[in-house]
């Protein structure tokens, strides 16, 4: 008989390598899959997890596709890492993604066809406060009314992509496109477009900001009071209350930041990758970056592995279905696994598995 | 009396069963929370219930088979989360956005040869001279099974809670695992029982949206039912019989708004379409502000993991 006893504090080790056991055993779990559907899943695998980078013929396209797949995740994953170490759990950030690309959008749309180097970076801002107003709704409704704020911002999703048909068929469609839905293209207007800044290497703005929002979210949780008010609201709620942490505060403080980080990859997306608002814009970055946050431990270093690590299965996965024939869901199937594991694995870090005699109770 | 070329008695009758897919979701939930487990994964329950229970059917051509095929897909998905949550203590919320994440992409990937099929017809119950009886017969009695198994489990699940002994026991498991323990109740084997349940009947609810309210295949069909189930829970401060009221409430908005962009009003197909989810929004708001009492009626052990250190 197995029994857990608890440790007194998470183990270092187990922390580290419970991500990694978690992608092997997807790995095994996932290639059972894989031959379960008719198809090698040692060549699946591979495919999915090594060609992207190294295969001679298909790494000139995939490489930099990485890092424009990975920047929204990583920067998603940041903003929820903070609330969810605090016990706030924001899971709409597809809403605050897509509201962030719609402000955006709409903030440099209204100006056409003017051209300054100004419009950019309002068009940022913009996108910012797009996914910042969003995700305050739930986060206002928590702190005056006592909402649950996981349900509030997850019903919002649905709202924000009504809006976003709504948006693509009607206020911001091209009025060139010929009665088609969906805006003009950004990408296309030099003084909106989120362009490659180093060619052949799929470096955006959006990577860039998501690079700083690594390094700025590692300050905030280690050398900022802030961060520190985080980590104790969500391990020890009582005692941050005894400390003078105020919960409210912290509510809007976690869901703002996740709510403009979310934003901004929503405005990064539809400007550049995207180039257009368009009925199918949002494909779910927002609920795999909450994957991509707990694969990286809630820890903004491992959130910018974890988010590389995705980025390469939704690559793979691309690879693997012109390769193989392997179907797109199968992948998202496989990222649901990953965090099953990942939860599963989790246990390690704060048990102990000990043999022991039959129980009592 | 019509209004918009809408007929009441019609209205009140597709109201109904509109809401049988969250009905059956949100009872199975309530027992789910009152054992003091939080199962968010409800909507990929829900889906992986739609898949399997459209598939069952298909293949088998009897509906009553799909309705238990789709039971037994959301309790097997249900599994997972009883094992990670009570077994491996992962966190409930985490554990439940894993289920919907994984249920999402499963059930695309196994429902991929089944687009555009139509599954064998859910035939109402035929209940002679009562459904002729004018406007109570069409709203009342002339629906297929499910519309009453589902009031069927709503009265159930109340007895059960109300009036029986394991009732009692699944609330005091869901209010203080300790105490519950202490008294040498087994704690986790009843959670996994609720969550069993739970799954079972959110299976329902969702193999009822892909045979008898759509009826097809296609991704994401439940689009959100398993979150507004789990809201018409809280709205219904954890009692059975408001988890009916919240549900008709649903299924009215939704069948309204549905009748509204058939009769071409003015408002836009898109604003229409999120009025259920701003309303949901909007009610959890009014019950959750009347001074914490949604709050009190929570069951208090509700998403802690129960660990027997002793």
């Amino acid at each position: 008989m197995l029994r857990l006893e608890k440790r007194p504090s998470p183990s270092r080790a187990w922390t580290i390598a419970t991500p990694v056991v978690a992608v092997i055993l997807t790995m095994v779990a996932g290639g059972i899959m894989f031959a379960m559907l008719g198809k090698d899943p040692v060549e699946a695998i591979r495919t999915i997890f090594w060609d992207p980078l190294f295969n001679a013929q298909f790494a000139a396209y995939s490489r930099p596709q990485l890092l424009v797949k990975a920047g929204p995740l990583i920067l998603i994953a940041l903003g929820l890492s903070l609330g969810f170490r605090a016990g706030i759990w924001n899971i709409g950030a597809e809403g605050q993604y897509i509201m962030g690309a719609i402000f955006g959008a709409a903030a440099g749309l209204a100006v056409y066809p003017v051209e300054s180097r100004l419009i950019f970076p309002v068009m940022i801002i913009a996108g910012g406060l797009g996914g910042f107003l969003w995700a305050m709704i739930p986060a206002i409704l928590k702190t005056h009314f006592r909402t649950n704020e996981i349900l509030v911002s997850l019903l919002l999703v649905y709202v924000a992509q009504n809006i976003l048909s709504s948006m693509a068929l009607g206020a911001l469609r091209n009025p060139e496109g010929g009665g088609f839905p969906g805006s003009r293209n950004l990408s296309q207007i030099p003084a909106m477009a989120n362009t490659e800044l180093v060619a052949g290497t799929g470096m955006h703005w959006g990577v860039v900001v998501a690079f700083v929002a690594v390094i700025a979210a590692y300050i905030l949780l280690q050398r900022h009071i802030l961060g520190f008010q985080i980590k104790l609201a969500g391990q020890a709620p009582r005692a941050a209350r005894f400390a003078g942490v105020s919960p409210n505060r912290l509510v809007i403080l976690c869901m703002g930041i996740s709510g403009a980080l979310a934003g901004l990859a929503g405005f990064f997306e539809v400007s550049g990758p995207a180039g257009q608002i368009s009925i199918d814009f949002a494909t779910g970055y927002g609920f795999t970056a909450i994957i991509v946050a707990f694969l990286g431990r809630l820890n903004p270093l491992g959130i910018l592995l974890a988010g590389l690590l995705m980025a390469l299965t939704y690559i793979g996965g691309e690879l693997a279905q012109f390769m193989l024939g392997l179907p797109s869901a199968a992948i998202q199937a496989f990222q649901g696994m990953l965090l099953f594991f990942l939860l599963a694995v989790d246990l390690l870090s704060n048990y102990r598995i000990r043999l022991a005699r039959k129980e009592i109770a | 009396m019509d209004f918009f070329g809408i007929t009441p008695s019609v209205l009140i009758a597709s109201l109904i069963v509109a809401s049988v897919p969250i009905l059956m979701a949100a009872i199975g939930e309530l027992v789910v929370e009152r054992a003091g487990v939080l199962n968010l994964g409800v909507e990929g329950m829900m889906i992986m219930g739609a898949i399997c229970g459209f598939i069952t059917a298909v293949e088998t051509g009897s509906p009553v088979l799909g309705f238990l095929g789709g039971a037994a897909g959301g309790a097997a998905l249900s599994l997972i989360f009883g094992f990670l949550t009570q077994y491996l203590l992962a966190n409930q919320v985490a554990t439940g956005l894993a289920l919907t994440l994984f249920g999402l992409g499963l059930s695309s990937l196994i429902g991929q040869s089944y687009v555009g099929i139509k599954p064998p017809p859910t035939q109402p119950v035929p209940l002679g001279p009562l459904a002729d009886i004018p406007f109570i017969g069409r709203v009342v009695f002339s629906h297929d099974w499910m519309v009453y198994a589902s009031l069927a489990a709503v009265a159930g699940v109340w007895a059960f809670l109300r009036y029986s002994r394991a009732g009692l026991i699944l609330r005091a498991v869901g209010e203080s695992h300790d105490a519950a323990h202490a008294l040498g109740y087994k704690v986790v084997r009843i959670r996994l029982l609720a969550i069993v349940f739970g799954g079972a009947l959110a299976g329902l609810g969702g193999a009822y949206v892909s045979l008898v309210r759509v009826p097809q295949w296609t991704d994401g069909i439940t689009a959100g039912a398993g979150w507004i189930a789990l809201a018409i829970v809280v709205f219904a401060s954890w009692r059975p019989w408001r988890v009916l009221l919240g549900a008709w409430l649903f299924g009215g908005i939704s069948v309204l708004q549905l009748n509204l962009q058939a009769a071409g009003a003015r408002i836009p197909v898109e604003y229409l379409s999120m009025s259920p989810y701003l309303i949901t929004i909007l009610v959890l708001v009014i019950m959750s502000s009347g001074r914490g009492r949604a709050a009190l009626n929570a069951p208090a052990a509700l998403g802690q993991n129960f660990h027997a250190s002793r």
